[in-house]
C-alpha cells in the first residue's frame, strides 16, 4: 500500500519531495501527490515513512489502501 | 566552485568588539553619566566597533539600529521546507494581510528570486541586505537556498547576503555559509534547556527520523549551540532571535542571553510571541498569549549589557521589501516584475550610498551638537517621545499617516531607541476616525510627546488632553538632534518651575479610564 497525499491539507511546502529516497513526489498545482508506481513506503530505506515522518500537518500523507501493499525485491534482486 | 571568502571580520574581532562594548558602556558611566546600552557615543556612529565588523553592519538595517533609518532588505521566499516544528508557526495558512514571520504570499524559484533582487535594487536604491528567511527553513532547502546566493552573487555583488534559521542542519553547511560570503546568520534560539524546548518544539526531523519531546529538543538545542559557536569561529556575524513566550521561557531568556553570548552571538533580538487562535498555531489554540510592550522591554533591559540587544525589529514576512515598518511587498510581485524595465546599476547605487552616508554624519553631528546644551542642565528625568517617520533619521510623516511610532527614551545621556508601535492608520483619506484616535493615543500614551511633520487640529487637541504634547516644530529634522532641544527645554521649564513633570503611565496598561483620566 503505497503512501497517497490529502491535498485539501497539503500546504506545498515541498517538504516531502526533498526527502522521498525514490522521487516519488512531484508538484501538481500548488500541492504535492505522490507518483503510487514509484513509492515503496520506504521500506529498505528508512524506518519511518520520510513524507509522513517531514509532513508538518497531520493526516496529510497517508496509506491508500486501494493499492496493494509494496514488496521489497528478495535478496540479491536489483530494483 | 566558488572562491574562497574573505571576511573582514575575524573571530577575536568579534570577541574584542564585544568586550570592548562592554568596557566603553562602563567607563562612560563615570565621564558622562551615559550608561545602558553598553554603546555609548557609538549609538550613533562607528565608536567602538573595530573597522571590518562596522562595515558588516553600517549598511545593515537589522544588524544596526541606526542603518535602519537608511536602508532596506528583502527577503526572497525560496525556501519552503521546514524540519522542526514551533507552536507558534502554523504552515498551513497565508493571509496576505498578515505580516508575522514565516507568513508569505508567493514561492519564488531562485531564477524568479534572482528577478525580483534585480527588480527591488533597480527601484529602491535604499536596499543593501538580501535575506533568506523561509516561508520555512532556508537549510531544510539547500539547494534552493544556495543556488540564490550563488546567482545574486553573481548578478549583484554589491548586496549582502543573510540567512535566518532554526539552527538544526546549521553545523552541515558552515562550510558553504562561509564559501558563499554569507555575511550574518540570524539563528532563532528560543532556549537552552531542552526541558523548556519541550513546550515550544513538538517534533524535529533529523536524519531520516521524526524526534519527538526531550530527545528532540536536546537534538536542536545542541545543534544550535554549536553552529553558533562554528559561525564565530568563521567570522560570520550571528544574530541570535528569542520569541519571548510568557510563563515559558520569559524567566529564562537572560540564561539563553548569556549562553549566546559566550557562543559569541554579536546581537541578541528578543521578540514578543505573536498569537491569536485565528493563525491557527498551536499556541494561538491552547490560549498562550504574547507579551506586553511592558513586559518586553523589561527582559530586553534585564539582558542589556551582556550583549547589544536589538529593539527596532519589525518580525518581517519572509517575502518583506523594503525599510524596516514598511512593506512594498506588493509592488514586486512576480507578475509585476516580468513586466518590469531592469535598470540595475551600480554606479547609481554607489552614488546613493554615498549620499546617505553623507547625510548620516550631519545627523551624527547635529545630535553631538545638541547633547552640549543638555549637558549644562541636571536632572534624573527619564522621558519617552513617539516620533511619526518615513525613514531617513528624520522627523517626515504626517501624524495622520503614520503606521507606526518609533519610540526614544529621552534623558541626559540623550536620545535612545528603544522601540516601536505599530497603529492604525488615523487618517485614511483625509479624514480622522474617532476609534483608531483612541487606539493610537493609547498605544503611545507611555510618551510625554509625539513628534510629526504635521498634524490636524482635532487629533492634536486629543493628544493634548491625553497629556501627550504634539511638537511639529521640527518638521523635517534630524529626529536625534529634535529630540535633545526639545528635551533640554522640557528640563529646563521644569527646573524653573514652570511645568511639573509627571510619571506617565507604562502601555500596557492601557485602557479607556486611563485615557480619559490622562
Ligand atoms: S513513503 Fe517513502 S517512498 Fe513513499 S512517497 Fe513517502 S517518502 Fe516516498
Ligand atoms: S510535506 Fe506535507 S504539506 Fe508539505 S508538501 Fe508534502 S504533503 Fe504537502
Ligand atoms: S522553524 Fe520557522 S518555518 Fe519551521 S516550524 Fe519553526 S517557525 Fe515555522
Amino acid at each position: 500500500m503505497p503512501f497517497k497525499i490529502v491535498s485539501s491539507q497539503c500546504t506545498g511546502c515541498s517538504a516531502c519531495e526533498l526527502e522521498c529516497p525514490n522521487a516519488a513526489i512531484f508538484e501538481r498545482d500548488g500541492s504535492f501527490v505522490i507518483d503510487s508506481k514509484k513509492c515503496t513506503e520506504c521500506i529498505g530505506h528508512f524506518d519511518e515513512p520520510q513524507c509522513v515522518a517531514v509532513c508538518p500537518v497531520d493526516r496529510t500523507c497517508v496509506i491508500d489502501t486501494s493499492l496493494p501493499r509494496y514488496q521489497a525485491p528478495a535478496r540479491g534482486e536489483t530494483a | 566552485m566558488y572562491a574562497s571568502a574573505q571576511h573582514g571580520a575575524s573571530r577575536s574581532d568579534i570577541l574584542t568588539a564585544l568586550g570592548d562594548t562592554k568596557q566603553v558602556g562602563r567607563k562612560s558611566c563615570s565621564t558622562s553619566g551615559c550608561c545602558g546600552q553598553g554603546k555609548c557615543g557609538s549609538q550613533k556612529g562607528q565608536g567602538d566597533l573595530p573597522s571590518g565588523l562596522w562595515d558588516k553592519v553600517k549598511t545593515h538595517p537589522c544588524y544596526s539600529e541606526e542603518a535602519h533609518h537608511h536602508y532596506a532588505r528583502m527577503h526572497v521566499a525560496v525556501a519552503p521546507a521546514c524540519n522542526i516544528q514551533c507552536n507558534y508557526c502554523n504552515r498551513k495558512y497565508d493571509c496576505a494581510n498578515e505580516s508575522r514571520p514565516g507568513v508569505v504570499s508567493e514561492r519564488l524559484s531562485p531564477e524568479q528570486a534572482v528577478k525580483k533582487v534585480l527588480a527591488v535594487a533597480s527601484a529602491v536604491p535604499q536596499m543593501t541586505v538580501l535575506g533568506i528567511a523561509g516561508p520555512g527553513d532556508p537549510l531544510a532547502n539547500p539547494k534552493r537556498t544556495f543556488k540564490t546566493f550563488e546567482l545574486v552573487k553573481t548578478a549583484a555583488p554589491d548586496i549582502k547576503l543573510c540567512l535566518s534559521t532554526n539552527g538544526l542542519m546549521l553545523p552541515d553547511y558552515i562550510d558553504a555559509i562561509s564559501n558563499f560570503n554569507v555575511d550574518h546568520v540570524t539563528i532563532t534560539i528560543n532556549t537552552v534547556d531542552p526541558e523548556i524546548g519541550t513546550r515550544i518544539y513538538p517534533w524535529i526531523f533529523y536524519k531520516h527520523k521524526r524526534y519527538t519531546g526531550h530527545e528532540a529538543a536536546k537534538i536542536l538545542t545542541e545543534r544550535q549551540l554549536q553552529g553558533l559557536q562554528m559561525l564565530t569561529e568563521r567570522g560570520v556575524l550571528t544574530k541570535v532571535n528569542s520569541v519571548m513566550i510568557p510563563g515559558i521561557n520569559d524567566h529564562h531568556l537572560a540564561e539563553v542571553n548569556k549562553v549566546v553570548k559566550s557562543r559569541g552571538g554579536f546581537l541578541h533580538n528578543i521578540m514578543p510571541l505573536i498569537s491569536s487562535p485565528e493563525h491557527g498555531t498551536a499556541f494561538g489554540a491552547s490560549g498562550q498569549r504574547g507579551p506586553s510592550p511592558q513586559e518586553l522591554k523589561a527582559v530586553q533591559d534585564s539582558c542589556e549589557g551582556e550583549m547589544i540587544m536589538m529593539r527596532h525589529c519589525r518580525q518581517c514576512r519572509a517575502d518583506a521589501v523594503g525599510l524596516l515598518g514598511e512593506s512594498r511587498t506588493a509592488e514586486f510581485t512576480i507578475e509585476r516584475i516580468m513586466s518590469m524595465e531592469l535598470n540595475y546599476d551600480m554606479d547609481t547605487r554607489k552614488a546613493y550610498r554615498a549620499k546617505v552616508e553623507k547625510e548620516r554624519a550631519a545627523m551624527i553631528v547635529a545630535g553631538h551638537d545638541a547633547l552640549v546644551g543638555l549637558a549644562d542642565v541636571s536632572s534624573d528625568i527619564k522621558v519617552l517621545a513617539a516620533v511619526a517617520t518615513k525613514g531617513s533619521g528624520l522627523i517626515n510623516e504626517h501624524f495622520g499617516h503614520a503606521a507606526e511610532f518609533q519610540v526614544y527614551e529621552l534623558s541626559k545621556a540623550g536620545a535612545k531607541f528603544v522601540g516601536h508601535r505599530r497603529v492604525d492608520v488615523y487618517c485614511q483619506g483625509g479624514y480622522g476616525e474617532e476609534g483608531s484616535l483612541a487606539s493610537i493615543i493609547s498605544a503611545i500614551n507611555d510618551c510625554h510627546a509625539v513628534f510629526v511633520a504635521k498634524i490636524g487640529a482635532c487629533p492634536r487637541e486629543a493628544l493634548i488632553k491625553a497629556g501627550i504634547t504634539p511638537v511639529d516644530q521640527f518638521a523635517h529634522d534630524f529626529i536625534v538632534k529634535s529630540a535633545i532641544v526639545w528635551f533640554t527645554a522640557y528640563l529646563k521649564k521644569v527646573n524653573s518651575g514652570e511645568i511639573a513633570h509627571v510619571q506617565r503611565i507604562q502601555a500596557g496598561s492601557r485602557n479607556a479610564t486611563v485615557i480619559s483620566a490622562a
